[in-house]
């Protein structure tokens, strides 16, 4: 099967524990680089540290599993250096957003033509189940013992007010949609931003009494909806499951949410480079 | 996205599962539409009723471990998932 | 030495010579006292066609740079101290995956953000140990603007031979003076260009397996061959390893291709030393009142050498041991407490002979400093 040209074999079966959503967003994010048709020796994957950056040894790429948050800053590099390359990066969110905050806005604000894709999975699962910038108020978590007090960061409109050009939500009970999404964050000429809302049994899951893989999924399916969607007043099922977050009982939103053009940065060092040697 | 098939799918060839990589989470079973597939006793996805199989490919495309396949039958073309 | 004459600062010098030696990719972030390296690169660097970018941070400015190596080019960054202290991750990651990069380090006093406008030699230990974990290091200096050039070629192409970062530690003084510096011509200073692999595309491509010289020739990335580069121990194929083994061959390797190359890493200059009496030793900026005072001492016919060390990681134990087998008083004239004097006393038989002659005030160390400090050496009293 085709899926196999995108994989390293003999690493399987992956490292990441059953029903761990990260193999979901792998299973997509070749899909999608499949329908897009890519060469391999064009694809460049960098990642940073956490059971989610593992995702680089698994693929078939140029790859470069570098350190805790910094996989950004090593991927403009190679971009800058090689822009015909295509350089994805998938990322925690603690990789993305606590230890990488800095790097993922500034990438965002100099709209360098990477795809940042980040396994929201709202915890650190590699260390045991510590709470992240995305682990939400009122979570609970190994070194949140009485509950989470940090509110969390939202991906979207980070990634938008820094800049980005494209920014997406899916999940992984949406695969489909979640590929197509992958896809266009491929294609866009820009920043790209994919949030992917995963999940991790073992330790969100367990610590947070949201059951299994299955259970998660299901859940993730009802607190979710298409762009300009219903509230979820009435879904009383949600409300006593998740009674703690009354207070905001939308639902979050998936889809395209920035799609938008701005000058691109390698190509606009292209320019530099004209009116340098211009002496202009 | 099944084409409104409601009982068994020509176009399939099989339904491959790796056990090997099959951790046994049970997100194939769970969401499958036709329940065609079910966990054994050693907690591995197999196929229990292949024929009612309407090949919507979800299973295979939320599977976490890469472990299910879906072959088509020669004759429909490249696997592609845009069924 | 024929070539164009120019009259630039140190850290100007120091982009001739990245320039020569084939820069092309440089990510930074602006700190006093290295700032005009980046400035003059960010003019210079588009012009040739390489890529210039300020990134948002020095951490960043680091990985980038690791990154566009990874790609085929031959990449720099300059820094100052606390700017160096955000590098050690990254800087440690490049002395792991084996890519070549040179890192310049304009030394500013410390601790902390310390006196960002003033002189110091205190980063030296830090150079070599600043990074966590065991590993070697390549650090070299310079005291004038002819050898901050020479030094910075020197760095990009040891960088490349044996892929590993060079960190160029230059100081304050030696950044911002002004003095005459001479561009060799294209040609008269060899250069060492990366070593790729002939490995053909479809063939078993081994990034990390050395070859029987140690060296390990590179593929880009881009290139035909796709592997696996990882912080983590790695086999050969750059695929994360715990085979007690295999960490144990890495660490060896990352160890031994330095540390057995000491001599031939060894850059230094000599003056006087065969029969010296009192032997100092120094490096960057101090050695330059150094050299001031030996001079002045050995035409005056007293028996005064100077040993001006240029590469100071790997330390040059045999090399010092060597020129100081014959002296009584030797003095190791730096601006920090001690760091040099420390390897020195490691290296030399009768430690007691070596002495500090030091300022750590942010001030240059002249040759009436040391003048002082010899009479009391010598028991002269001040």
């Amino acid at each position: 099967m085709a899926l196999k040209n995108y994989i390293r074999e003999r690493f399987f079966p992956h490292f990441w524990c059953a029903g761990c959503g990260h193999g979901i967003v792998m299973n997509g994010l070749i899909r999608a680089i499949e329908k897009l048709g890519l060469s391999k020796n064009d694809v460049v994957m960098v990642s940073g540290i956490g059971c989610s950056s593992r995702i680089t040894g698994y693929l078939d790429f140029h790859t470069m599993h570098t350190l805790h948050g910094r996989a950004l800053a090593f991927a403009t590099g190679i971009k800058l250096s090689r822009q015909e390359l295509k350089v994805i990066v998938p990322m925690g969110d603690g990789d993305a957003l606590a230890i990488g905050g800095n790097h993922f806005i500034h990438a965002a604000r100099r709209n360098i033509d990477i795809t940042a894709i980040v396994m929201n999975n709202r915890i650190y699962g590699m260390t045991g189940g510590q709470y992240s910038p995305l682990s939400g108020y009122g979570t609970m978590a190994s070194t949140a013992p009485y509950s989470n007090i940090d509110q969390s960061f939202d991906v979207v409109e980070l990634a938008a007010a820094a800049g980005a050009t494209f920014v997406a939500r899916s999940t992984t009970y949406n695969v489909i949609e979640m590929a197509e999404m992958i896809q266009n964050a491929i294609l866009h000429k820009g920043f790209s931003v994919v949030e992917i809302m995963s999940q991790c049994p073992t330790y969100f899951g367990r610590r947070n009494k949201l059951g299994d893989a299955v259970d998660m999924l299901k859940y993730m399916n009802r607190t979710t909806t298409t762009i300009g969607s219903q509230w979820i007043d009435e879904d009383q099922e949600l409300i006593e499951i998740d009674s703690e977050a009354k207070e905001e009982q939308l639902k979050i939103e998936r889809g395209i949410f920035i799609r938008k053009e701005r000058p691109e940065y390698c190509a606009a060092y292209d320019e530099v480079i004209r009116r340098a040697k211009e002496g202009k | 996205m099944q084409g409104g098939l409601d009982k068994g799918n020509p176009k399939l060839r099989e339904l491959v599962i790796n056990r090997q990589w099959c951790k046994g989470c049970g997100v194939c079973v769970a969401f499958c539409p036709k329940h065609v597939l079910e966990l054994d006793d050693k907690e591995k996805a197999v196929v229990a009723r292949f024929e009612e199989c309407i090949c919507c490919r979800y299973c295979e495309l939320r599977c976490p471990d890469l472990a299910i396949e879906m072959p088509l039958l020669p004759q429909y073309g490249p696997n592609d998932l845009s069924a | 030495m024929k070539g164009i004459v120019k009259f630039v600062q140190g850290n100007e010098a120091c982009v001739e010579g990245a320039l020569y030696a084939g820069l092309d990719f440089f990510a930074g972030y602006p700190i006093t006292p290295s700032t005009e390296i980046a400035e003059h690169l960010a003019f210079r660097l588009p012009k040739a066609g390489g890529k210039f970018i300020q990134m948002e941070d020095e951490i960043a400015s680091m990985c980038a740079i690791v990154g566009a190596s990874l790609t085929g080019r031959k990449v720099m960054t300059a820094t100052s101290g606390p700017g160096f202290s955000l590098m050690q991750e990254a800087l440690g990651y490049a002395i792991m995956t084996e890519i070549p990069c040179v890192i310049v380090n304009v030394q500013r006093g410390g601790p902390s953000t310390g006196i960002p406008t003033h002189v110091s030699q205190g980063d030296v230990n830090q150079t070599r140990w600043g990074t966590h974990g065991d590993h070697s290091i390549i650090a070299l200096t310079a005291s004038n603007n002819q050898d901050v050039f020479a030094m910075t070629v020197e760095a990009f192409n040891i960088s490349e031979t044996y892929r590993t970062p060079v960190v160029l530690l230059f100081d304050e003084v030696v950044g911002h003076m002004r003095e005459r510096l001479v561009l060799p011509q294209k040609g008269e200073i060899p250069i060492v260009e990366r070593l790729r692999t002939s490995v053909k595309a479809g063939v078993d491509y081994h990034p990390y397996l050395p070859r029987e010289d140690g060296r390990l020739p590179m593929s880009d990335f881009g290139g035909v061959h796709r592997y696996n580069v990882t912080g983590l121990y790695h086999d050969m194929w750059g695929f994360p390893s715990d085979d007690p083994g295999v960490v144990h061959g890495l660490i060896r390797h990352l160890v031994d291709k330095i540390e057995n190359r000491t001599s031939q890493l060894a850059r230094f200059k000599d003056f006087y030393t065969e029969d010296a009496e009192f032997l100092l030793i120094s490096y960057g900026s101090a050695a330059r009142s150094a050299r001031h005072i030996v001079e002045r001492r050995h035409r005056r016919g007293e028996k005064f050498g100077l040993l001006e060390l240029m590469t100071l990681w790997p330390f040059p134990y045999d090399l010092v041991k060597q020129k100081a087998a014959g002296a009584r008083y030797i003095v190791v004239v730096e601006m920090n407490t001690g760091q040099i004097c420390q390897s020195v006393r490691l290296a030399v038989d009768r430690p007691e002979r070596v002495f500090l002659a030091n300022r750590i005030d942010g001030v240059l160390i002249n040759p009436t400093d040391i003048q002082r400090m010899l009479h009391v050496i010598g028991g002269k009293g001040v």
